[in-house]
């Protein structure tokens, strides 16, 4: 294994030791005691309502983790100075944020995973609890594969947010790279309104920077495809991937800025 | 070529926000460490060891000047691939075992999984981490802590080693355990660069030394032609000395200083001049009995103070143990 997979397998067992996992636990209960009052509340009329939910569970509970642990990833292996020890083995600079990033990535890759499954077990489970007559009613099958695309491009906006919240986090304290983090994930998602600020405005000047700024930062509410999965409206596969190869050129930018920072920094 | 190089290595931090002012660390530090010789890099507190050894490490950068190891740049991974490193108070993972941290280490440098395991028990027993291998590290006492340092330093059999004060917070079992450690080492050929801030490591383990004070090299060379740590008296401990005796050698100037230990026991200084054989010898024949007998040497303290007439620049200075 490669100096990047040793850094990586260490981070993916901190965040494991570190109870990271628990996380899934209460996504799992929650996400069950829900449905259940949901399901006696509207008798079955609505499953996109268990639909909606779960996604916006596995995006927030995803986002919690990206954040939280990206944030800390370098940061704590400077302040504790373990990073002494770590950069004095045969490893570049490089490596080590490489290895970091890509742990955190097989981290949420992880969570995601668990949360999607346990999201179709009790879609699942609906699924039986309602005569033929009301299930003929739903737009889509409880178990509607189509929804993998949406978490699909849910891991793939974790993934650009971890590459934010890692670029923030090797020159600042956690403080302020969740502040910075969260704040852009926020801004990202009104990103679409800049477009149109031109139609709005009249200055030539404010409109030229909208358009810049449109361009300049992460545009997430291209990511959130949950209300036309969960009404079943067609998304075509090559919207999918053209957003995530967005965020695949984004986050590599991000970790590229990253790098460069960080192999200059002195170690305090 | 030599084991490890510096020229004119110079740290400058900048310090304080609003008003800025460089703050020089290390000064046109010039070094030349022979390989297979044990170094000992000395210096009082806040002297810039530490800085001298993050340099080497590329932990930090210089602000001018060279670091070389084994004749290639610091920083250089064929070069760490053959380096051993043991911060100062070293910190590791501590939701790590010890187990877990060297395996962890030992991949970083390519090693199998069967050779990781043959070298992370073997290093184990050597440092004398048993059972505790398999608790996390956030149970380890400082001095455990040091041990698994000094393990990762050597998991990949280095060609020099750079131990940032290896002795501190030992109690003496564990700096004689690393003593022993630092001379295994060097019989087997490995380079040993060792800081530290009291002189009497260096003085049972290393050819030559180098003295740092203030970011700036004072002197470097063999310890035992250092004029510096010659003794400047010596020390005896006697008991059963009765009065009448203490009384003539100290009127007699064969004594220069009396300290009461106890009934009938002292610490006599006496000057370097005379043998002091001559008056151990009357002292037991009057019916006194030698206890010790012991050169007192400058400490580096002593021996700062002494070039330069002035303290160490350093804010919080510890007294040096002899
Ligand atoms: N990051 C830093 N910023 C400012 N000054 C520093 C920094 N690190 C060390 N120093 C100063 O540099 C001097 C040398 O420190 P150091 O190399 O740690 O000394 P030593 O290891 O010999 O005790 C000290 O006076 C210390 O206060
Ligand atoms: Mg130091």
């Amino acid at each position: 294994m490669s100096v990047i997979g040793h850094v990586a397998v260490n981070v993916f067992k901190e965040s494991v030791r570190d109870k990271v996992l628990y996380n899934l636990v209460g996504f799992a209960t929650l996400l069950i005691v829900v449905s259940y009052l949901l399901g006696q509340l509207t008798a079955g009329q609505d499953v996109k309502i268990i639909k909606d939910l779960g996604l916006a569970a596995i995006a927030t509970f995803g986002l919690l983790i990206a954040v939280f642990i990206g944030i800390g990833l370098v940061w704590k292996e400077v302040e504790r100075r373990s990073i002494y020890s770590l950069l004095s083995k045969p490893m570049r600079r490089d490596e080590f944020i490489l290895g970091k990033y890509v742990g955190l990535a097989l981290t949420l890759f992880v969570n995601v995973a668990i949360m999607t499954a346990a999201f179709y077990v009790v879609l699942a489970y609906m699924d039986t609890q309602f005569p033929d007559a009301v299930r003929a009613s739903w737009p889509a099958p409880a178990t509607d594969p189509g929804m993998l695309r949406a978490i699909a491009l849910i891991f793939f906006e974790l993934l650009l947010v971890t590459a934010i919240a890692l670029f923030f986090s090797t020159f600042s304290s956690p403080f302020l790279s969740a502040a910075l983090t969260v704040g852009l994930w926020v801004i990202g998602h009104f990103n679409r309104d800049l477009r149109n600020f031109e139609a709005v405005v009249k200055s030539r000047t404010a409109a030229y920077l909208a358009r810049g700024l449109y361009y300049v930062l992460p545009n997430f509410s291209a990511f959130d495809i949950k209300t036309q999965v969960v009404h079943a409206l067609p998304v075509p596969a090559s919207y999918v991937v053209s957003t995530a190869a967005y965020a695949l050129v984004y986050m590599a930018l991000l970790l590229a800025a990253a790098v460069a920072i960080f192999s200059r920094r002195d170690f305090k | 070529m030599d084991a490890i190089r510096t020229e004119a290595l110079t740290k400058d931090y900048r310090v304080g926000f609003w008003r800025p002012r460089r703050y020089l660390a290390l000064d046109s530090l010039t070094l030349h460490v022979r390989q297979g010789e044990v170094f000992g890099f000395l210096g009082p507190n806040g002297a810039g060891k530490t800085t001298t050894l993050k340099l080497l490490m590329q932990l930090i950068y210089p602000s001018s000047g060279r670091a070389e190891i084994l004749g290639r740049p610091v920083g250089d991974v064929s070069v760490k691939r053959r380096l051993g490193y043991l911060a100062e108070n070293p910190y590791f993972y501590d939701y790590l075992t010890a187990e877990e941290l060297l395996q962890y280490f030992a991949g970083l440098f390519g090693y199998s999984a069967v050779e990781r395991r043959r070298r992370v028990s073997q290093l184990l027993d050597e440092v004398g981490i048993g059972a505790e291998r398999r608790l996390q590290l956030r149970r380890f006492s400082k001095g455990m802590l040091q041990r698994v340092g000094i393990a990762q330093a050597v998991i990949n059999d280095p060609d020099v080693v750079f131990f940032d004060e290896p002795m501190s917070g030992l109690d003496p079992l564990g700096r004689r355990e690393i003593r022993e450690l630092i001379l295994r080492l060097r019989d087997r050929g490995c380079t040993v660069f060792f800081s530290s801030h009291v002189l009497s490591d260096a003085e049972t383990l290393c050819s030559r030394v180098a003295i740092l004070a203030g970011g700036r090299l004072a002197a470097a060379g063999d310890l035992s032609e250092m004029l510096a740590f010659q003794a400047r008296a010596w020390e005896l401990v006697v008991t059963g000395l009765s009065d009448t005796v203490l009384e003539k050698v100290t009127t007699s100037g064969q004594v220069v200083r009396a300290t009461p230990l106890g009934a009938q026991r002292y610490a006599l200084e006496l000057p370097l001049s005379a043998a002091p054989d001559r008056l151990v010898t009357n002292l037991v024949a009057h019916g006194a009995q030698l206890v010790s007998l012991n050169p007192i040497r400058e400490t580096l303290e002593d021996f700062f103070v002494r070039q330069t007439g002035a303290a160490p620049r350093d804010r919080g200075l510890e007294p040096v143990a002899r």
